[in-house]
This record gives structure tokens, C-alpha cells and sequence, in this order.
């Protein structure tokens, strides 16, 4: 018997009973789709995670006030702002291998020109700002060292911003208001677009941190900086020596705890993407279950179908089908089952993968290994759990399976 | 007679072991059939017709006695043989047709050949179920479901699956034993033209009416034979249907 003759065996019976061949698919479409699903969304959030940290700039050192973490309860970040702008200029002027720095002060408020207004982030930056964030501008350019000492009333535009200000004019030499102070916009970021977790990064304006400490927050200190190193190997050694020089600024004694952090982007990074990681494993691994559920319930319906069929298998070996040619029969019938299940599941999943990045914004990432996986499983499920039944099928002598009830 | 022997039984017996009690269903059965012969085989209910046609199909195995079919002694074939002898030279009818249900005339009839070692093509298939279809008068009804069909023409059906892979020997239990007295007539019709064609057929029936329509009589009781004679006064199934009202049972 040709292997194609019990291929259209298999593909006949599944067809003379529909229903229950959809419903067994259905166990396993709903297994592999939650699989693919999951491992898409955690998957997703990793790369997320990683790639907004990426944005921070390379070889960074975020240096954040507010003591680290302790018996559990954590501060968050910058949660109190004891870094002072001594402690900026310090960091940035005394530490050898540090070539750029900028503090982080941000207020969410109102950007208003001529009769139109937004609320966006206005972020006080340093002129090294875009730099680290290897930021381009469209027209315009960056903030001079002048502009920060004095504290000048100059502000640089998202596109976000400027678009909705200005339309298509150009920004550049135009007046904006910033809580009632006249910025004089110097320059035009070129458009990044949504980020992966679809918030705009465009929306935002650009003041030097000077400006924004006196004008916007009227404090003296800022809740974090990014420092950044000249090369990968001088990242350990710049991160001991804010430290040193953080401790030494504020007369922190000996044995007394810090009161900032020190966090290379690496390490944030790797904290990040192992907490994404195990969500995403233990997404992955729910989701497993009810594919394994899925298999049990291949092997119920498998079951209680050779019971059920016990007549027909009786034909069938009447007419000179061999144990074999029914062994390979069931297998065949489980195998299509997963197998398809698994295929529509994996078209289901890619769509719930979709429809989450389209609906919640979450970003979402269908790997080709996630894929790769579940059609395998799903085969390997139904060659498991159809192998009993199929052999118990095949075993059936002749006479007794025609003669049963 | 003596055209070579296509069943050849000696001291053939069936004993059913049902929990304590022992059941001698055949108890040592010596038989003949040779090639082309058309056969009866008679008698009362429970007197073991059945258990002999499953054991001379090859669907069962004797506890006691020798087998040959073809000059081949059946006893020493492995399951798998059995099933290809199931498969190519027999042909098996039921009283119960025993078709698949929710599958068309057609795939029923293509059965036997997908089991077939020689692997026939997709359209060879179709081209020999039809061909056995039109045999049996049921070519127009390829496409119908066995609940689509009434008792006769699923009997049909089941005879056309018999006989797809061209078997020299068909063996029938009770074909009849479901069906009105005109649609007996009409299968006793069929298997009256293949055993003029050549075929070896036995039957059993438990109708003496029927029985006329077969050149041998072979009476069973309490699983032995006790009488085993040629049919005196043979009737023709085709000239008394040509005779009988026209029903709308044609196909
Ligand atoms: N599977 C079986 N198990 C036990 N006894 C059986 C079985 N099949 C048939 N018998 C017994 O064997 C005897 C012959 O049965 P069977 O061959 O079916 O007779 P027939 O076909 O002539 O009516 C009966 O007494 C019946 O009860
Ligand atoms: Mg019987």
C-alpha cells in the first residue's frame, strides 16, 4: 500500500465527521495560538525594553539621586533630588574618559505660539543632550555651552511640536511661550517617530537645563544625569569614580549608604531584559500547558473515536487493510490534527500578536523560532498522544471489531 | 468435476471459549469447492454457517483442522498474509453490508483497492470502483451515501467492494437476509451472471427459495454438514425478474 493511499484514508474519515475534527483542531489552535501569542507579546516587551534603553546612547552611565533599593522597598528612580548642578559640573569636568553629560529635568507643560498651544515634555537638557542621543537636527542646531551657563530663553523642537505649532513653516528664529516666557527656537529635531511601545518621541521640547531650573522647576537639583564614557572598557572605571566623587561631594562618611546610583546602560539593559525574560517564559510556559491540554484532548477524542469506529477498523481489515495500514491510519488522522490545529494556531497567534500592537500599542514580536517550535510541538503532540490509540486500533482482530456493537 | 479445488477444508473445527463454557461452533468439517461452482450453504440458525464462512474468508482462525485455499494451506500465514489473501482473492458480502457510513458509494467501493499492494493511481481508482459500480447496475448512484440508498442497493454497494479487486472467490453470508423477496431476486440476478462469467461463489442463506438459484446444496446442523447435493431444478433469477411487475427500485 502506497504511503498516499493512508493519507487519503486519514483525510476521508476526518472529513466524514466534521465537526469533531473541528473541535479536536480547536484544543490545539488554541494552545499553539496562545503560545505564539504570549511569546510574541513577551518577546516584544523585551526588545521594547531594550531598544528604549538602547535610545539613552551608548556606553551611558545613568547616575540617579535617591539611595538604591533596600530590605525590598525601593525608592525609584531619582526619587529624591539630591545630584546639585555642582555635582553635574564636577562629574562632567573632573572625571577623566567622561566626554559627554546632561542632566535629565523634565516638566510636562504648555508650549504656546502665536494662538496655538500644546502640552507636551519640556525636557531641560544639556548641550550634549542630542549628542548622546545621536539625535540629528532637521534645521537649526544645538544649544551653545553659552547658552546653558547663561540660562538663555532658547528651545529646540520636536517635530511633534513644531508640526502642530507651526504646520509646515519653519520653527527656526520664532517665538514660543513656556509658562509666559518667551524661548527663541533654535533648532528642529529630525522625526523619530512612535517609539515601540507607540508613544510619540517627537513630542517634546528642548530648553537648556539652566533655563529650566530656574524658570520651569525652581529647585537646584535634579533627580538624574546621563554621563557618557569615551569607550566601552572606560564604563567600570568612570562608574567607580562618580561614585568616589559623589560621596566625597556630599560628605557621605565611611559605612554610610549612598544616596544616588550609579547604572551603567548595560546593566539596566540586562536587569530589564532578564525581568522581560522570565515574563515572557512564564507566559510562554501557561500557554504550554493548554497546548499540552490540547494533546490530552487529541487523545480523548483519538480514544474514544477507535471505540467508536470499531466497526469501520473491522471493515477495514475485512477488505485486507493489515495492522499496520490502520496504525498508520490514526497516526496519520492525530498527526493532520495537530499539525493542522498547530497551522491555524500559528496564523491565530500572529493575529493576536497583531491585534494587540494594533489595539494596545503594546509591541509585539512573532520570532521564526516561536513559530519554528510550536509547529514541531504540534506535530510531536500528535504523533504522542495518537500512537496509543492508533496501536490499540491496530491491534483490533477482524472479527470481533465487525462484530461489535 | 474436476476443476481445481479453490476451498479445500478437512476436519475444520471452531470452538468459542466464553468465560467456563466452551461453544464447538464447527465441528470438524470436511468440504470442497471447486472453481466456478456457485454454492448454497443451508440449515437452521446457530448451526455454525457463519463461523465456517468467517473461517473459510480468512477473517478467523480454526482451533482445529487444515485449510487450503488455492492449493495453499491458510493455517500457516501470518496476519499480514491473511489480510493480503482478504484483500485479493477474496471477496466477503455481509448479511449486514457493512459499509462505510457518510462516505459516497464510490469511496466505499474504492476501499479494498487502497488497500491494495499494488498502489493504484487516483484516477485507476476511480475508473475500477466505477467499473465495479456498473457491474452491480449502481453507476448512477456513485455519489450517494449509504443512508441514501435503500437495503438492495447498499447490498449492491457491499457486492461491487467484493468483487473491485477481481477476486476469484466470493464468499457471502445471509446476503439476502435483510432484503425484500425482489431485491433478493435481483442480487441473485448478479451473482448468477458472475458465476456464469467464472466466479466461484458460496452463500449461505437460510431461505431454501434462494437456495434454487445455486448449482450445490450444503446443509449445516450443529456445525457438521449432513447433506451436501447439486441443485435439481436450478431457477434463472434473471428471467423471473424479466417476468415480475417493474418496480421502482431500478437504478
Ligand atoms: N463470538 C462467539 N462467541 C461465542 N459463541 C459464538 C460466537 N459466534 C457464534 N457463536 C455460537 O456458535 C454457534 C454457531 O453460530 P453461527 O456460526 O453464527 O451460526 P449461524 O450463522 O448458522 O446462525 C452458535 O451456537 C453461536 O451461539
Ligand atoms: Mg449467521
Amino acid at each position: 500500500m502506497k504511503f498516499s493511499a493512508t493519507w487519503m484514508i486519514a483525510l476521508r474519515a476526518l472529513r466524514r465527521n466534521p465537526m469533531r475534527t473541528g473541535l479536536t483542531m480547536l484544543g490545539i489552535i488554541i494552545g499553539v495560538a496562545a503560545v505564539i501569542g504570549m511569546v510574541a507579546i513577551g518577546t516584544g516587551a523585551k526588545e521594547q525594553v531594550a531598544s528604549s534603553i538602547a535610545q539613552i546612547g551608548q556606553n551611558t552611565v545613568m547616575v540617579m539621586s535617591g539611595a538604591p533599593s533596600r530590605g525590598g522597598v525601593r525608592g525609584g528612580w531619582g526619587s529624591l533630588p539630591t545630584l546639585t548642578r555642582q555635582d553635574y559640573e564636577a562629574i562632567r569636568n573632573e572625571i577623566p574618559g567622561v566626554i559627554r553629560a546632561t542632566p535629565d529635568v523634565r516638566k510636562n507643560t504648555q508650549v504656546a505660539a502665536g494662538n496655538q498651544n500644546v502640552n507636551t515634555t519640556v525636557n531641560g537638557a544639556g548641550e550634549d543632550y542630542a549628542d548622546i542621543r545621536a539625535w540629528d537636527f532637521v534645521e537649526g542646531g544645538n544649544f551653545s555651552a553659552t547658552d546653558v551657563r547663561t540660562a538663555a530663553k532658547v528651545a529646540i523642537l520636536g517635530n511633534t511640536v513644531a508640526t502642530n505649532l507651526f504646520g509646515d513653516a519653519s520653527p527656526i528664529g520664532q517665538i514660543v511661550r513656556i509658562q509666559n516666557a518667551p524661548y527663541t527656537v533654535i533648532g528642529l529635531l529630525k522625526p523619530k517617530g512612535m517609539n515601540m511601545m507607540g508613544s510619540d518621541q517627537d513630542d517634546l521640547a528642548l530648553v537648556p537645563w539652566s533655563s529650566a531650573l530656574v524658570r520651569l522647576t525652581g529647585t537646584d537639583s535634579f533627580r538624574s544625569m546621563t554621563v557618557q564614557a569615551e569607550s566601552a572598557e572606560q564604563v567600570d572605571r568612570v562608574m567607580e569614580d562618580i561614585a568616589a566623587l559623589l560621596r566625597q561631594r556630599h560628605r557621605l562618611r565611611e559605612g554610610a549608604e549612598d544616596d544616588f546610583q550609579v547604572r551603567s546602560q548595560q546593566e539596566i539593559m540586562e536587569m530589564a531584559t532578564s525581568t522581560a525574560r522570565t515574563m515572557t517564559l512564564l507566559l510562554g510556559a501557561i500557554a504550554g500547558v493548554s497546548l499540552l491540554v490540547g494533546g490530552i484532548g487529541i487523545m480523548n477524542i483519538m480514544l474514544v473515536s477507535v471505540t467508536e469506529r470499531t466497526r469501520e477498523i473491522g471493515v477495514r481489515l475485512a477488505v485486507g487493510a493489515r495492522g499496520i495500514d490502520i496504525l498508520l491510519q490514526f497516526l496519520v488522522e492525530a498527526v493532520v490534527l495537530s499539525v493542522g490545529g498547530g497551522l491555524v494556531g500559528i496564523g491565530l497567534g500572529i493575529g493576536i500578536a497583531q491585534a494587540v500592537s494594533a489595539k494596545l500599542g503594546w509591541n509585539t514580536l512573532v520570532s521564526p523560532e516561536s513559530v519554528t517550535l510550536a509547529f514541531a510541538f504540534s506535530a510531536a503532540i500528535g504523533i504522542f498522544f495518537g500512537f496509543y490509540p492508533a496501536r490499540k486500533a491496530a491491534g483490533l482482530d477482524p472479527i470481533e471489531a465487525l462484530r461489535y456493537e | 468435476m474436476d476443476a481445481k479445488p479453490v476451498i479445500r477444508l478437512e476436519g475444520v473445527e471452531k470452538v468459542y471459549q466464553t468465560g467456563e463454557v466452551a461453544v464447538k461452533a464447527v465441528r470438524g468439517v470436511s468440504l470442497t469447492v471447486r472453481r466456478g461452482e456457485f454454492a448454497a450453504v443451508m440449515g437452521a440458525s446457530g448451526s455454525g454457517k457463519s463461523t465456517l464462512m468467517n473461517l473459510i474468508g480468512c477473517l478467523d482462525r480454526p482451533t482445529a483442522g487444515r485449510y487450503w485455499l488455492d492449493g495453499e494451506e491458510v493455517g500457516e500465514l501470518t496476519k499480514n498474509e491473511l489480510s493480503q489473501v482478504r484483500n485479493q482473492r477474496l471477496g466477503f458480502v455481509f448479511q449486514g453490508f457493512n459499509l462505510l457510513a457518510r462516505t459516497s458509494a464510490l469511496e466505499n467501493v474504492e476501499l479494498p483497492l487502497l488497500y491494495s499492494p499494488h498502489g493504484h493511481g487516483r484516477r485507476e481508482l476511480r475508473r475500477r470502483s466505477l467499473a465495479a459500480l456498473e457491474q452491480v447496475g449502481l453507476a448512477a448512484r456513485a455519489g450517494h451515501h449509504p443512508s441514501q440508498l435503500s437495503g438492495g442497493q447498499q447490498q449492491r454497494v457491499a457486492i461491487a467492494r467484493a468483487l473491485v479487486n477481481e477476486p476469484a472467490l466470493l464468499l457471502a453470508d445471509e446476503p439476502t437476509g435483510n432484503l425484500d423477496t425482489r431485491t433478493s431476486l435481483e442480487i441473485m440476478a448478479i451473482f448468477q451472471a458472475l458465476n456464469e462469467k467464472g466466479m466461484t461463489i458460496l452463500m449461505v442463506t437460510h431461505e431454501p427459495d434462494i437456495a434454487r438459484y445455486c448449482r450445490r446444496e450444503i446443509v449445516m446442523r450443529d456445525g457438521r454438514i449432513i447433506r451436501d447435493e447439486p441443485v435439481a431444478d436450478r431457477l434463472a433469477a434473471a428471467a423471473e425478474l424479466a417476468h415480475a411487475w417493474n418496480p421502482e427500485d431500478a437504478p
